[in-house]
């Protein structure tokens, strides 16, 4: 008697918390505009953008491979459909993974990835750009939006990676440097996986892990495509340029520390 | 025991009904309900608004876009100017689109009818998905010259939009995706499905043929439906139909895919509701059906991308055109062009 008296409390308890639940899911919630917040707990991915050995600056003249010199004004990429790989073969695969790094917004830099579980990673992979059924899926927001100057509205698409600046020995339209990488569609598509193994992370979900992750800018014009900028200064279309481009990016990203 | 716990159930559940319901101004709005119809015998749309549900205030909220001269730059020039109800939302007597700063531009502004049925945008069908379509010429240099970020600015300072929006989306925000999608739920529901040949197909009053259409129909079937397929009177493919390039050597379908298989290939025009939508083709060549039959006829280019069915032409006798004609008239739809529910709410 007393057990199922017991029963019966728990299962009252039991129904009005659902109840609850779906009140509470049931109010609106405000359309994902806000960037996340950076947490003191968490799983993070910091990306740090470079030219080989020195920290990207705006305005700072850096030599490319060819030995041209140039200045950047303007470094955005996207990242998307982030994963990781633990020891143990279980994914965490982030859900509605878009993101825009923006060299001039340093918010932007740091992606705080959401209910990841404890456990060992050993590998961090994700997509440069944004994938095709994002392309061709009508009106977007938040990273997405077509505001933050990443997108093409003549020619539907994503501008998956952007570069402009200036260099003395760009020929075209008095020595700007203005390349827009896009094309989500085969055989233009410029998108291009990554994958980076890590030194073991354990991660405790109460814990604060952040994976720095090195972006050098000096590969755009390295390998295997050696870009002279008397050549190349301008891409504003898809096709071929911009396949050299995302070519020699796939290998931007490397693992630089974690902490 | 069992009783109480089903009262709490049923307690419960009202709580979560009423939970769920729109707030109550929006239920004021949302009252009178707008459905997407798909008219008897056509084909699936490819647009249903399955991720867009379309509402009144949401329509409403489109058609004031469409018709606001706010989304150009210098406040002169709406959606409404280069499509104008009375023409089919095509810009009447204008070979070339005007726009801002009398800027012309290198194509004729097409009619807009039928939006959710085609599968891509503009002539030369750069534009993937009807919600993209909007921003387009709004960001446009020689169209309204504006940038989208401005236009969310400009709505966001402007108390009557703030509540269309919240009327149509459930909050105050505007965005570029609302702004996209209360577009869509306006020009997306200009359907134009009334045309005497419409009454015909569907056996209603008013839609008997006579002789001359009835052979018209059957001139048409054998010359034009392959590519200005029923019910649609287009199938969205691109094509080249033989039309001598200009000084402006447009490149049609190839601009976008760089192929040159697709040059001088355009986007499939529609035979619905001509009446109204002159001049024709891409760049408006033509003022009239005689003009472009005589086309079809005697001013075919030969060239790769031409269409392999128009490499002989289309020959048609005198009685043929004028049969031809009379069918074509069908398909003029009255009721749309003067339909007050896509009239500009003065
Ligand atoms: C300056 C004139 C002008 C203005 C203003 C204008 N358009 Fe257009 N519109 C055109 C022209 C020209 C085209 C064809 C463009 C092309 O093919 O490159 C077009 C194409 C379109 C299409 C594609 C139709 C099809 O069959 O593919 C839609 C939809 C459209 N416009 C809607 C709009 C909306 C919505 C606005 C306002 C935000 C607008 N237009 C403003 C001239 C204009
Ligand atoms: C091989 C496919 C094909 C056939 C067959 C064909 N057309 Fe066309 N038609 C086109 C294409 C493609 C265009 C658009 C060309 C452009 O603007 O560059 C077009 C445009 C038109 C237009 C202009 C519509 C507008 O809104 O600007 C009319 C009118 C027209 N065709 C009538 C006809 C008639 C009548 C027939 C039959 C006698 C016919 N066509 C046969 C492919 C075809």
């Amino acid at each position: 008697m007393v057990s199922f008296r017991k029963f019966g409390v728990m299962r009252k308890l039991l129904i009005i918390s659902i109840a609850l639940v779906l009140l509470l899911a049931c109010t609106k919630k405000p359309d994902p505009v806000s960037e996340p917040k950076s947490e003191d707990k968490g799983f993070m991915l910091m990306f740090d953008n470079y030219v080989n050995s020195d920290k990207l600056i705006y305005d700072k003249y850096y030599l490319n491979e060819n030995k041209d010199s140039f200045k950047v004004s303007a470094f955005k990429y996207y990242i998307s459909n982030i994963s990781l790989k633990s020891d143990d073969g279980h994914n965490y695969i982030e859900e509605e993974s878009y993101h825009l790094i923006d060299n001039g917004k340093d918010s932007s830099k740091i992606i705080s990835l959401k209910g990841v579980k404890a456990g060992s990673y050993i590998q961090v992979q994700f997509l440069i750009g944004v994938d095709s059924a994002r392309n061709v899926s009508g009106a977007q927001t938040g990273a997405l939006d077509p505001n933050n100057a990443m997108f093409w509205d003549w020619n539907t698409g994503y501008i998956m990676a952007k570069i402009e600046g200036y260099s003395p020995q760009a020929s075209k339209y008095p020595n700007n440097l203005a390349l827009h990488i896009a094309g989500f569609k085969h055989p233009n598509s410029v998108l291009r996986w990554v994958t980076l193994s890590l030194p073991t992370v354990k991660y405790a979900e109460n814990q604060k892990v952040t994976v720095h992750i090195k972006t050098n800018l000096a590969e755009w014009f390295r390998t295997p495509n050696l870009i002279k900028f008397s050549d190349l200064s301008i891409v504003a279309s898809e096709g071929k340029e911009a396949q050299k481009i995302a070519d020699n990016y796939a290998d931007m990203f490397s693992i630089d520390h974690i902490d | 025991m069992i009783r109480k716990i089903s009262i709490i159930f049923i307690l419960s559940s009202i709580a979560f009904a009423q939970s769920c319901k729109p707030d109550p101004d929006m239920d004021v709005k949302a009252e009178a309900p707008l459905a997407f119809n798909v008219p008897q015998g056509w084909p699936t749309p490819s647009y249903n608004y399955s991720n867009n549900p379309v509402n009144k205030a949401g329509f409403e909220l489109g058609r004031k876009l469409f018709y606001d001269t706010k989304l150009s730059k210098d406040n002169t020039i709406s959606c409404g100017s280069c499509h104008q109800q009375f023409s089919g939302f095509a810009q009447i007597d204008h070979p070339v689109s005007h726009g801002i700063n009398d800027l012309v531009g290198n194509r004729n502004s097409p009619p807009l009818f039928n939006l959710n049925w085609h599968t891509s945008f503009m002539w030369d069908g750069g534009i993937n998905h009807i919600e993209n379509q909007p921003i387009a010429p709004i960001q446009n240099p020689i169209e309204m010259d504006e940038t989208m970020a401005n236009v969310v600015t400009k709505l966001q300072a402007d108390a009557t939009y703030r509540s269309m929006f919240k009327a149509a989306f459930g909050d105050e925000t505007v965005n570029s995706q609302r702004i996209a999608k209360a577009f869509v739920q306006f020009m997306g529901m200009i359907v134009s499905s009334n045309a005497k040949y419409d009454k015909y197909k569907r056996g209603e009053a008013g839609g008997a043929f006579t002789q001359q259409e009835l052979d018209g129909y059957n001139v048409y079937k054998q010359n034009c439906a392959t590519c200005h397929a029923e019910p649609l009177f287009t199938d969205f493919s691109f094509r080249n139909n033989g039309l001598p390039p200009t000084s402006v050597n447009d490149s049609g379908r190839a601009h976008i895919t760089l192929s040159a298989a697709d040059l001088y290939k355009f986007k499939m025009p529609s035979l619905r509701n001509l009446k109204y939508t002159w001049p024709y083709m891409h760049d408006g060549r033509f003022n009239t059906i005689d003009q472009v039959l005589n086309h079809y006829a005697s001013g075919i280019m030969q060239s790769p991308t031409l269409d392999t069915k128009l490499s002989g032409g289309i020959a048609l006798t005198d009685q043929q055109k004028e049969d031809l004609k009379a069918f074509l008239n069908t398909l003029n739809d009255e009721e749309f062009v003067k339909n007050t529910m896509f009239q500009e709410v003065k």
